[in-house]
């Protein structure tokens, strides 16, 4: 004990030493005097400062540039299946939705007067995701509003990336979807748009139609794709590989859409053991729909999530019963993208309440 | 009562941006919030406010001194509740259609902060010509806001403003726009501003 305490003053001392001027006695006159051979400037050459910092002291190489392009990359398949399933007009759209997003990020670092932090890929990554929650006949004109609003508002307005409360994303989408809602409920056929110059086929989502109509569809169809509904949610198979990709390379914490999926399944699957004929079965929820985007891309974003394991789980699972309640009982045929928000907007709520203890913290 | 040295023109003037009741102070947000779907609504709602603000406004000077401190603010919504029954009784004989768009809005001037607020704090302390003052810019404020609102409302959320369509077929309305989440979007946005012009003033 007494050794530390007779340490501690050394160093600081020793760490002091250059930035105090030499002489207490010193008059500020003397100073100005002499600023070509300022002795403090001698001090900081030969001598190698001892860096005083507190914890932590482990860095690492992650950098959010690192991260944001890596999430692009793996989504990467997803847009590819994307423009393959429907074809132009797909492509057209997630063009405009990524560089409406970065065009408004530059604006916004603009008339913040701050760092332009268009290079991060944050806003790709916004735009991106915007783009595929989507659904392939909305015109240009909406997805890029659906852009602007998601960067401006869902973002810039709280203080950019790291202070937004929603998933910027999901909150465009939102925006879109209480403003159009005619046009965000409609939907094309994968198969008639693909690359061809006809009108496209309109047709409901798997969930829509089980919804509205009782009718099924095959998992084969929801595993590759081949359905309708949104850009990036129809292929259950391309993003569950990008997925992965992001939890093997722990950009995305692997607890979150494990209890997102997990709680589907098992309430999806309780009320379909009541009731096969009035409720879908569980890998049906899960296939169906955007709930596979969400749990991986969305749910995960790092800014909007709790920060403890325990608090992962309780977000995943919260979701997981808010989508199943909307997809059974609401008004709406899909419910990932409310869930996620609504999850969104209690997280700093479950961050607060399981907050680890502090070792040596009296409770 | 020690005179104040505020001229008339700034008794006037106050409520007008730099004691917003909106803006500044955040009173009255319900009626804001709410009848702020079309300009027309805003400005009769505005209209209507402003008639309750100023009436009551000279009624509770003149009687400042006779009032017992202890029931005042019974007293104050008294005098409020028999104004806002005219301007409702009034509206609803004269312009059925905004009155039935209104809806139990007008009735709810009466527990409006705007008006008991100005009775609490000025009206009971200050001579009637004062109190007009105060209760005419007060009411500006409000109304400016409201139509200001209404206005950018209607425009995005139908595309007309004052019921004429202004903006082409090219233009898809923003059906949030007339729902409650443009309103909460909206006055955020233009008490942002607000703060954000202030802020640049040198206003805190």
């Amino acid at each position: 004990m007494k050794g530390s305490e007779k340490k501690l003053p050394e160093t600081m001392d020793n760490q002091h030493k250059p930035q105090t001027p030499p002489g207490p006695g010193r008059s500020t006159p003397v100073k100005k005097e002499k600023p070509k051979k300022d002795p403090r400037k001698k001090l900081f050459r030969p001598e190698r400062m001892l860096i005083l910092a507190s914890s932590p002291h482990l860095g690492t190489t992650d950098s959010v540039p690192k991260i944001m392009w890596t999430v692009i990359a793996a989504l990467a398949p997803t847009v590819v299946m994307a423009v393959y399933y429907f074809g132009w007009p797909a492509l057209r759209t997630i063009l405009a939705c990524v560089a409406a997003a970065v065009v408004t990020e530059l604006i916004m670092n603009y008339v913040k007067r701050e760092r332009l932090t268009v290079v991060d890929g944050s806003a790709v990554i916004t735009g991106l995701l915007l783009a595929l929650t989507l659904p392939p006949s909305l015109s240009l004109d909406r997805s890029i509003l659906g852009s602007i609003f998601a960067i401006a508002i869902g973002k810039q307005i709280f203080g950019g990336l790291g202070y937004n409360i929603f998933n910027p994303a999901l909150l465009g989408r939102a925006f879109l979807q209480a403003s159009f809602p005619v046009a965000m409920t409609t939907w094309t056929n994968p198969n008639t748009a693909r690359f061809a110059n006809i009108d496209a086929l309109s047709t409901a989502t798997p969930l829509g139609a089980f919804k509205f109509e009782k009718i099924t569809t095959d998992y084969t169809s929801l595993f590759f794709g081949n359905s309708g509904g949104s850009l990036g949610e129809t292929s259950a198979l391309v993003i569950l590989a990008g997925g992965i990709f992001l939890l093997l390379k722990k950009y995305a914490d692997w607890r979150i859409p494990a209890s997102f999926l997990g709680t589907v399944f098992i309430v999806g699957g309780i009320f379909w053991l009541i009731n096969p004929s009035q409720y879908p079965d569980p890998v049906f929820h899960l296939l169906s729909g955007g709930l596979m985007l969400g749990a991986f891309f969305m749910a995960t974003d790092m800014v909007t999530s709790p920060i403890t394991s325990a608090g992962c789980w309780i977000f995943g699972s919260g979701a997981g019963i808010l989508l199943v309640l909307i997809r059974l009982f609401g008004g709406l045929p899909e419910g990932v993208m409310y869930s996620i928000l609504l999850m969104n907007a209690v997280t700093p709520l479950i961050n607060r309440y399981t907050r680890p203890r502090v070792f040596g913290e009296l409770t | 009562m020690a005179k104040k040295n505020v001229s008339l023109s700034a008794e006037f003037l106050k409520g007008i941006w730099n004691e917003n009741p909106i803006l500044r102070s955040l009173l009255g947000l319900c009626p804001t919030l709410a009848v702020t779907n079309s300009a027309i609504n805003g400005l009769a709602m505005g209209l209507a406010t402003i008639f309750v603000l100023v009436s009551s406004s000279i009624l509770i000077s003149l009687f400042r001194k006779r009032i017992p401190h202890q029931v005042r603010i019974a007293s104050y919504v008294v005098v409020i509740a028999t104004f806002v029954t005219l301007a409702d009784r009034y509206m609803a004989a004269y312009y059925p259609v905004i009155s039935k768009a209104l809806g139990p809005y007008v009735p709810l001037i009466v527990v409006n902060c705007i008006i008991l607020g100005r009775q609490e704090a000025f009206s009971s302390k200050n001579g009637v010509g004062r109190s007009i003052l105060d209760a005419l810019g007060m009411g500006t404020g409000f109304i400016m806001v409201l139509l200001v609102l209404g206005s950018v409302r209607e425009i995005l959320g139908s595309a007309s403003l004052f019921n004429f369509t202004i903006l082409g077929d090219w233009f898809h309305p923003w059906m949030i726009m007339i729902l409650p989440p443009g309103a909460f979007l909206t006055l955020g946005l233009l008490i942002g501003l607000a703060n954000w012009y202030n802020e640049k003033r040198g206003i805190v």
